[in-house]
């Protein structure tokens, strides 16, 4: 039963993470800010999941990155913002800090001027704040792969895809619903700036928090009979907007969901509604990935695996784990190539982040080709232009329905650069120069 | 108004009232205790998340519904008698904000034991009741919400013949009325107070199936009870009838508020619109629509 599994599991992860945090010579530490209970617990076990899965490949497969062991140590956040920045306080002082992964948007928040300040890597993988795209203002933070407004981008070049290129979207109809939050509001500019260049309409529908209840907001969007529906939804907002537009007659095939309303877990429980649904997302689901079925191999055959239900390997929050796992050993990898192979301080591993540049060959090398595109982060550009793909849910499983799609990056960067710059001139922040991002400081 | 936005208006409306039904069904689980014990139970959300995720992993390990609908019931009434046991009989007679506080805590164990004993993943809940819309003259309405509506029908006119007419729905009515009094003539409360505990875990199944194979069976289910508070405002804390009529207008409210005022504010009012109506029902009616009015000597 669940329950004394839970009991095991918790002796287990106790002892695991008293061992992990003693960290000796040549170890490379990672602290995680988790949440395992409470209401987004579904994704937090998931996502650390992949990424303590990751961690514990390169361990037992090749002894560490180049002999440097790889460590943990876990802090339950509830997704608490509180309990996050109380969970940093409490694990800041561990040795060997490489970077920070706190898979929310308002503890990543919490931390950006705490982690500026120790001079440690804060990773927010697919989400977070999309100026801190801009390494010139925010040299510690690291929205990698995709950033809000390059996901705007993505869905509106997807959808030009499926009505036959850009200039088909002219006269077209969009409504997006978005989550009542600063998360949800983040890309209204940007659909509104995209709706104008392409010449499509776009109706922006809010639906407050939790989003447990939106016959309303589905009435309106069933009068004004838009072309397509964008999803942009947060916990259980996503299965509810599923239903109540079957309720309401809108076919799911004309929904398309943002990063986060993309997982099992926002389909699942709108059961048949869900069936057709398309969602964008960075890191493709399954388990036929060479990464993922050595994870399974060699991780969790040797009875070392995190997830506690194996028929999770593969799904949608554990790939993205995974993923984020890979990114964060490729640059403590490539810190290494720089400053020899031992222990890095939170500054080495953040020139090693500046510097991970994964192109297709070498992600086919790591055994994740088709997992995920590339990745090429610079001093200033630290989403890394990351490549998006479309899945679509047949009620089992997510299907890839696209091939890689580039979001239009180039528009996007000079709003992006008025947003740091203003930032940076709001807290007296020296931009930095290339000679700056080169020099480390501790 | 043209022939089209009238029947959008209705359509909104008639969405609204069915969505007000389920917040009923909610509301009748505060109702049930407050009535009897002047309890409000804030664990009564908890107890909802309890009853679905028991029921949902029950069926997920192959126990066929109706034996799975039996099993959760049992453990809701053993729930609804160890509360009473352990929560409420050794906090009586103390002021209605320890008795508050103490529902307040309970939630959080109850959520907290439901995540330990049948893990954190989100459950899909299908109930066997289509949810595709049938057109009225043009008007769609969901065949799942009128089933709702249905079962809560058929729920309060069970409770209120249950009330009315059985010895122990009498007893029920008399520790309501005065708790001392219903002492004096040998009342036993805490049996009594077991037994609405354990009628209150029932609507919480019926409200936590119907909710669950709404939004899935999944955390967020305990903060349906969000939902009901407005309308225990609206309808009075100590009232069924109260209850429904709250729920049917604070969801007719909330819908219409959202598609007719929302656009001039910037949308996302369905949210607090319902506490704005509840405020504006407290400053006239503090007892709510049929709720008992207070009389104090003093």
């Amino acid at each position: 039963m669940t329950f004394f599994r839970s009991i095991t599991a918790a002796a287990i992860a106790a002892a695991v993470s008293f061992g992990a945090t003693v960290v000796r010579a040549d170890e490379q530490h990672f602290p995680l800010q988790s949440y395992r209970v409470g209401p987004y617990a579904a994704g937090g076990t998931g996502f650390f999941g992949g990424f303590i899965d990751y961690l514990n490949l390169i361990n037992i497969r090749d002894g560490g990155v180049n002999g440097v062991k790889l460590t943990w140590s876990e802090g339950e956040t509830q997704y608490e913002v509180e309990k996050g920045v109380e969970v940093y306080e409490r694990l800041k002082s561990n040795p060997g800090i490489a970077a920070w992964n706190p898979l929310s948007v308002g503890i990543a928040y919490a931390m950006i001027d705490r982690v500026t300040q120790d001079k440690v890597p804060l990773l927010t993988i697919n989400h977070g704040r999309t100026d801190t795209t801009d390494g010139r203002v925010f040299p510690y933070v690291f929205p990698l792969l995709l950033n809000p407004y390059s996901e705007t981008s993505g869905i509106v070049n997807y959808i030009a895809s499926k009505e036959g290129g850009v200039e088909s979207l002219k006269g077209k109809k969009i409504v997006v619903l978005y989550h009542g939050s600063p998360y949800g509001k983040e890309t209204i500019p940007i659909y509104e700036l995209l709706a104008e260049k392409y010449g499509f309409t776009v109706s922006q529908i809010e639906v407050p928090h939790p989003g447990n209840e939106q016959q309303a907001q589905w009435l309106q969007i069933r009068r004004e009979r838009p072309d397509y529906v964008v999803l942009r939804g947060w916990g259980v907002m996503n299965p509810v907007a599923l239903k109540t537009a079957q309720k309401t007659g809108f076919p799911a095939a004309k929904i398309i969901g943002n990063v986060w309303s993309n997982s099992e877990e926002d389909v699942i429980p709108a059961g048949d509604a869900a069936i057709g649904y398309t969602a964008i997302t960075t890191q493709a689901s399954g388990n036929t990935y060479p990464v993922v079925q050595e994870i399974q191999k060699v991780v969790y055959d040797a009875g070392k695996g995190n997830l506690e239900d194996k028929n999770r390997i593969g799904s949608v929050y554990h790939n993205l784990g995974i993923v984020n796992g890979i990114l964060n050993v490729e640059a403590v990898r490539i810190a290494q190539e720089k400053f020899g192979q031992r222990t890095l301080t939170g500054d080495e591993v953040r020139w090693g982040f500046e510097h991970l540049k994964l192109d297709p060959a070498r992600v086919e090398a790591l055994g994740a080709k088709d997992l995920f595109h590339s990745i090429n982060v610079t001093w200033d550009n630290h989403e890394g232009e990351g490549y998006v793909t479309f899945q679509q849910w047949d009620g089992k499983k997510w299907n890839v329905v696209s091939d890689w799609i580039a979001p239009d990056w180039a528009l996007l960067r000079p709003i992006i650069e008025k947003s740091s710059e203003a930032y940076a001139a709001e807290k007296g922040i020296k931009v930095r120069t290339a000679e700056d991002a080169d020099a480390i400081v501790n | 108004m043209e022939w089209y936005d009238f029947l959008f208006f209705i359509e909104v409306l008639v969405g609204g009232l069915l969505s007000g039904v389920m917040y009923s069904l909610v509301a009748i689980g505060f109702v049930l205790i407050y009535k009897t014990s002047g309890v409000l139970n804030f664990a009564q959300g908890a107890m909802l998340l309890f009853a679905a995720l028991t029921f949902v992993s029950l069926v997920e390990r192959g126990i066929p519904f109706a034996l799975a609908l039996a099993i959760t019931l049992l453990i809701m009434v053993a729930l609804g008698f160890a509360i009473e046991r352990t929560v409420l009989r050794p906090l009586v007679n103390r002021s209605p904000m320890t008795l508050f506080m103490a529902t307040l805590g309970l939630s959080y164990i109850i959520e907290g034991a439901a995540q330990l004993l049948w893990g954190t993943q989100v459950h899909g809940l299908d109930l066997g009741i289509d949810d595709t819309p049938f057109e009225v003259y043009g008007v769609f309405i969901s065949k799942f919400d009128l089933v709702a509506a249905g079962l809560a029908a058929a729920m309060v006119g069970g409770l209120s013949a249950f009330f009315h007419w059985t010895r122990i729905g009498l007893a029920f009515r008399a520790v309501a009325d005065d708790q001392f009094a219903a002492l004096a003539v040998g009342l036993r409360l805490n049996r009594i107070w077991g037994t609405v505990w354990t009628a209150a875990g029932f609507v919480a199944l019926v409200a936590g199936l119907l909710w669950g194979a709404r939004l899935g069976v999944q955390f967020s289910l305990s903060l349906v009870v969000l939902k009901a508070l407005p309308v225990l405002v609206l309808g009075g804390f100590d009232s069924i009838l109260g209850a429904i009529v709250g729920g049917l207008i604070v969801g007719a409210g909330e819908k219409l508020a959202e598609v007719y005022l929302g656009p001039f504010v910037g949308g996302g009012i369905e949210g607090w619109f319902a506490y704005a109506l509840a405020l504006a029902f407290l400053l006239v009616r503090p007892g709510g629509l049929f709720g008992k009015k207070l009389v104090e000597r003093v």
